[in-house]
């Protein structure tokens, strides 16, 4: 099997938390501990295959103690009156069961290695991370808090890209958060996006390569087209490293490469070098809401 | 096979047959007036058969029409026009057109989306799918803009950024991201006039702007019908049922606020008669500039954050009812 689709495959369902207690590892096939798992960053510590995590997994990665979420009763319609096999209602239904996920973002305030930020955490298990109006409003409601609040902000992007069942009022949450990230880094606010697997459409062409840094994850994928798209657009074959962290990284578009253990220390250097003093830093507090 | 074309080849054998007539009436003393109103009669119907309501999909067909007027068609028509190349690091893309122009005398910049006219052109043109170099070329133009004090004015009709491998070697991803930043953050007026296909995110990086006006029979969606029927169904061959349920019309678009507005087109779609269509066109866009151009740059910016800011429907907690909606 080639890499890229067992990786596809790997991907497409990650370790649903059934209460199994071993799960096997979709690329090199090691049986793993779940615990183990777990306690390795969701990385295979066989052959450092990162399964996808979902946001709550990846915010407790990420942030010192508390999370404070914003946005979170900001939920999803019907706009078009979307229905095929199923109506757009029962996807989501199935989908917030499937993620225990109100939408494909998650979005707050905590501390991460001291510093008070805006964090926004996408997740592929809700319609695939694809971006409807609902995880526009929850990110542009983040950076406009962040930029009130004056707070650095970093978002986890994860996205096979707009939201088809959403039609044009999806496609222009790439017009809005743009607008929002923009007012956000004219007030001066540091923005850093973390790109994960897979970063891809609407979501990579707005606000993923509109930070000040980008960071990706290793082996993520990402890119604009998918790559179904442009092997049936050129037919041919690609090559196994396109598209990947790695590959983004030697051609320039990215500023680094990280591997999940180091992503938190990476992000705790990276918001003291961007803000140093300017912010108090607290221990293990979140900034307090007053809204 | 464009849907479009199959159906005005009885009317134009029809149209073919009146102009004979007419010339043969007008040559000999024979009375053809009867014959000739009888087929006129059959013609306006004909034509109402087809085009009284379009389908979604039959308007992407229209969208796509190969003789539907182009950017060029309409820049060709500015009181005067000078093209600017290339995105000064890598190259000149020809699906993108751009430059310094006067709409009826006031000086604008400039820029479209050129698909080809024959098959020729459509292969210097990329079939009107533009690369990353492409999107930086639009994005130095809006800054150009920006700098002189020059309104911009945008022309979409594309089905979508190129989706090859050297574009995503290149960053489309950053490319279009910087469009959009360009758009958001340009201190003069952006008028955009989707003339054609408005294909996903690859229309938006030129259609962010403070006014939006869409032809009638234009389409514009998130993903083009065969994307979206393939990305959601496995199955681009179901394209149809997916134009039907995409809401990518003019009329659609402008009950959700994304289309400011349409302008009307000739009986049988704009190619029928581009001249009228252009000139209309243009009018509505010189309109909107003129109405933009009376405000502060501050103002400008706060209408444009909150034109978009605005966009989506939603619900907030339990409550079945939709907070806000564009």
């Amino acid at each position: 099997m080639p890499e890229w689709l067992s990786r596809r495959r790997g991907s497409s369902a990650p370790p649903p938390d059934d209460g199994a207690l071993w799960t096997k590892c979709p690329k090199c096939g090691e049986v793993l501990y779940r615990k183990d798992l777990a306690a390795n960053y969701s990385v295979c510590p066989r052959c450092g295959y990162h399964f996808r995590m979902h946001a709550f997994d990846r915010i407790s990665m990420i942030v010192d103690s508390d999370f404070v979420e914003i946005g979170g009763s900001v939920l999803p319609g019907n706009p078009l009156g979307w229905s095929d096999k199923r109506s757009y209602e029962q996807k989501l239904s199935a989908d917030r069961e499937k993620s225990q996920l109100t939408e494909g973002v998650v979005c707050g305030f905590a501390t991460l290695s001291g510093f008070p930020v805006a964090l926004g955490v996408m997740d592929f298990n809700f319609r695939g991370g694809t971006m409807g109006t609902v995880v526009g409003e929850r990110l542009t409601l983040l950076f406009e808090a962040a930029r009130d609040r004056r707070l650095p902000c970093i978002v986890f992007t994860a996205s096979g890209g707009a939201r088809m069942e959403e039609g044009m009022l999806a496609l222009m949450q790439m017009a809005k958060t743009t607008a929002a990230v923009a007012r956000m880094r004219n007030a001066g606010n540091f923005f850093c996006t973390v790109l994960t697997d897979p970063t891809t459409g609407g979501v990579s062409a707005s606000f993923a390569f509109e930070a000040d840094v980008i960071v990706a994850e290793a082996r993520a994928v990402i890119g604009f087209a998918g790559r179904r798209v442009i092997e049936q657009t050129i037919r041919q074959k690609l090559p196994e490293n396109f598209q990947t962290a790695e590959f983004l990284l030697e051609k320039g578009h990215i500023d680094m490469v990280v591997e999940r253990q180091e992503i938190k220390p990476t992000l705790g250097r990276l918001l003291d070098y961007a803000l140093g003093d300017k912010h108090e830093r607290v221990d293990a507090k979140v900034p307090e809401l007053n809204a | 096979m464009n849907l479009i074309v199959e159906r005005e080849k009885g009317l134009l054998e029809l149209e073919k047959r009146i102009h004979e007539l007419r010339a043969m009436s007008a040559n000999q003393p024979i009375d053809l007036s009867s014959e000739i109103r009888a087929l006129e009669a059959k013609y306006a119907e004909i034509q109402r058969d087809i085009f009284g309501s379009m389908s979604a999909w039959q308007k992407v067909h229209m969208a796509r029409h190969p003789s539907r007027p182009t950017s060029l068609d309409y820049i060709s028509q500015l009181t005067a026009f000078d093209e600017l190349h290339g995105d000064r690091q890598f190259r000149d893309d020809p699906a993108i057109i751009g430059g310094f122009g006067k709409l009826f005398g006031r000086r604008i910049i400039a820029i479209g989306q050129q698909r080809g006219r024959d098959t020729k052109e459509n292969l210097l043109r990329n079939f009107g799918m533009v690369t990353p170099e492409g999107y930086r070329k639009v994005a130095r133009l809006i800054e150009l803009g920006a700098h002189l004090a020059l309104p911009v004015v945008t022309f979409v009709d594309t089905k979508g950024a190129d989706p090859g491998i050297a574009s995503e070697e290149r960053a489309q991803s950053e490319a279009i991201a910087s469009c959009l930043m360009a758009l958001v953050d340009a201190r003069v007026p952006v008028v955009s006039a989707i003339i054609g296909e408005g294909g996903s995110g690859g229309a938006l990086a030129l259609a962010l702007a403070d006014y939006v006006v869409m032809l009638e029979h234009s389409t514009y969606s998130v993903a083009s019908p065969e994307g979206c029927a393939a990305i959601l169904w496995g199955d681009a061959g179901k394209a149809e049922e997916a134009a039907a349920r995409l809401k990518l019309t003019s009329e659609d678009l402008r009950g959700f606020g994304i289309v400011d507005e349409i302008v009307p087109e000739p009986i049988g779609g704009a190619h029928r008669d581009p001249a009228t269509l252009i000139e209309r066109t243009l009018r509505v866009v010189d309109a909107a500039l003129a109405r933009l151009s009376g405000e502060s740059v501050e103002e400008l910016l706060e209408a444009r954050y909150r034109k978009y800011r605005r966009i989506g429907a939603w619900q907030s907690d339990t409550m079945n009812a939709v907070t806000a909606r564009a």
